[in-house]
């Protein structure tokens, strides 16, 4: 078994929290792997010790096959890292950035520039290659972040919420172009807020809460271990009624928030007979996402 | 072509470089024509009243301290408003850091980077108090590697201030706190003779009075006194700061 990424028993505490609580976690070559979880969950702190820049307290760390921190340098040279917000240099045009970058990595202007061309093709910023990084809109600017995250061809790419404020046209382009990196083989790790990139992108999903790993498996898995098929969303005046009343109802389990009723059941059928019969409720009738695991494993408080 | 442990450093100083390249204007005129204002104002202006110092004419006298406290300042803003905005508005260290490049590199990048704009400064004075006639025998070319020695302690020590600051705010303590009294009191403007005894013996202190103490004899062809004090006070200044400057980077930036 080929694996890129081997964390065992992986702990981080700063001061009084344990902001990472005994991770595993095994990335396989090819593999696209989405890191979901609520703010502080862990995300961040998991994947910068998975970079060499923080220092674990105890556990193991293992990044093609190189032991991290130990060897985190030579590590980083195998890798393409995007980050949460962009560090793109503001004074510099495009190809300079790219151009810049690639000198971090030991690799002289001259051979970088073929590549160079390849990579500004990939981003759609063929005809930008001149325009100052400040001008560019955001999604220009997250496709920069992406094309100089592979000057080096890694074999590794990591993404700290690649799509985070981009508009759905913006998120589409970041997607496919993603697609195309795993299908050519490259290994990804996203962190992502955005459920149905997760379910869209990635061949498997953590979901981590409290510096723990809560659940890891292929989305479709995920869903169907840990959610009742069907969803149903009930609002109305008449909502509080027919809670009381229902018979339909003994069968499902049922969230409730706010002026809202989730019931989560498998057999949808005598739910939405009742509900048709009434005239003070609305419904509205779904299959269960990525979404309804998340908020069952996490909960559905706030976390500021 | 593969960067081995020595010349890690390089990108971060070639970046830095080509960003001043792009903003020659700008970057010239502060670091260069302030302190030629100051030369030939008060070179002229006070030197009128002044006459000779130390048996020289003043402006021969002041050309020597500008070069050297040219060199420091320029070396402090660098190391401190242009390296903090690197590292805090933007990212430009981490950007390097998720990069095979580790915290040492940045260091020593950037304290060359301010090394070499101090060098920068110190050509431009040197040329213009050539023209003045205030420079003496191919032998005062040396205050120009000395210029970046002294850049590369007070970037150096700017990379200290910047590794503990959480605002800009923080810059101006260390320069009206040390640095102003530095310039004062290291013989710049003034030789420190008339000041109480004491005043020089805490001038011993200052790396910049070690600095003009080689740099004055240099350009205006006088006796040079012990050079490999001076040079060794400058560079353990120099190396100490960039050791705490590491550490104190590491702690905030690695963890």
């Amino acid at each position: 078994m080929d694996l890129v990424v081997n964390i065992e028993r992986l702990c981080k505490t700063y001061g009084e929290s344990r902001v990472v609580d005994g991770v595993d976690l095994s990335v396989q070559r090819g593999e696209c792997l989405g890191l979901l979880g609520p703010n502080g969950a862990g995300k961040t702190t998991t994947l910068r010790m998975l970079l060499g820049l923080t220092a674990p307290d105890a556990g193991v760390v293992q990044v093609l096959e190189l032991p991290i921190p130990a060897q985190a340098r030579a590590m980083r040279a195998r890798i393409g890292v995007v980050p949460q917000m962009d560090n793109l240099d503001p004074d510099f045009s495009v190809i300079e950035n790219l151009r810049g970058y690639a000198s971090y990595f030991g690799i002289s202007p001259r051979s970088i520039e073929s590549r160079i061309e390849e990579l500004l093709a990939f981003a759609a910023l063929t005809n930008k290659r001149h325009a100052r990084t400040e001008t560019l809109s955001g999604g220009m600017k997250r496709r920069l972040s992406l094309a100089r995250a592979l000057v080096n061809d890694p074999e590794l790419v990591v993404l700290d919420e690649p799509t985070t404020g981009l508009d759905p046209q913006a998120r589409q382009l970041i997607w496919q172009r993603l697609r195309r990196l795993v299908g050519e083989g490259t290994t990804l790790i996203l962190t992502t807020h955005y459920m149905e990139e997760a379910e869209r992108l990635c061949n498997r999903v953590a979901i981590m809460d409290h510096g723990r790993i809560l659940a890891l498996a292929p989305p479709r898995e995920l869903i169907a271990q840990c959610v009742e098929q069907n969803v149903i969303e009930v609002y109305g005046p008449g909502l509080d009624a027919w809670l009381t009343a229902s018979e339909s109802t003994d069968e499902a389990r049922i969230e409730r928030l706010g002026e809202t009723a989730f019931c989560y059941v498998a057999n949808e059928r005598p739910i939405i007979e009742e509900l048709c019969a009434r005239h003070d409720i609305e419904f509205r009738h779904r299959r269960a996402n990525l979404e309804d695991v998340f908020l069952k494993l996490t909960g559905r408080d706030l976390r500021d | 072509m593969r960067l081995t442990d020595g010349v890690r450093w390089l990108p971060v100083w070639w970046r830095n470089f080509r960003v001043w390249r792009k903003l020659l204007g700008a970057a010239l005129l502060g670091n260069i024509g302030e302190p030629l204002l100051y030369l030939i104002a008060l070179g002229y202006g006070l030197g009128a009243f002044v006459g000779q110092v130390d048996g020289l004419d003043y402006v021969t006298f002041l050309a020597s301290g500008i070069v050297c406290s040219s060199a420091m300042n320029t070396a402090s803003f660098e190391g401190m408003y242009s390296a903090y905005t690197r590292m805090e508005v933007q990212q430009t260290w981490i950007s390097m850091l998720t990069a095979p490049l580790g915290i040492a590199d940045v260091v020593v990048g950037e304290a060359m980077w301010a090394a070499t704009k101090s060098l920068i400064s110190a050509v431009a004075i040197y040329i213009v108090a050539a023209a003045l006639g205030a420079v003496s025998g191919w032998a005062s070319l040396w205050v120009l590697p000395i210029a970046f020695l002294v850049g590369l302690c007070f970037g150096a020590w700017a990379l200290v201030i910047t590794a503990l600051s959480h605002s800009y705010d923080t810059f101006l303590y260390y320069f009206t706190l040390i640095l102003t009294p530095m310039l004062l009191l290291s013989g710049v403007f003034f030789p420190l003779d008339a000041m109480p005894p004491a005043v020089g013996y805490g001038a011993a202190l200052f790396p910049l009075s070690h600095a003009i103490a080689l740099v004055r004899p240099l350009m205006t062809g006088g006796e040079l006194g012990p050079v490999w004090l001076h040079l060794t006070v400058v560079g353990v200044y120099a190396a100490v700061a960039l050791v705490i400057a590491v550490r104190l980077l590491n702690r905030r930036l690695m963890t």
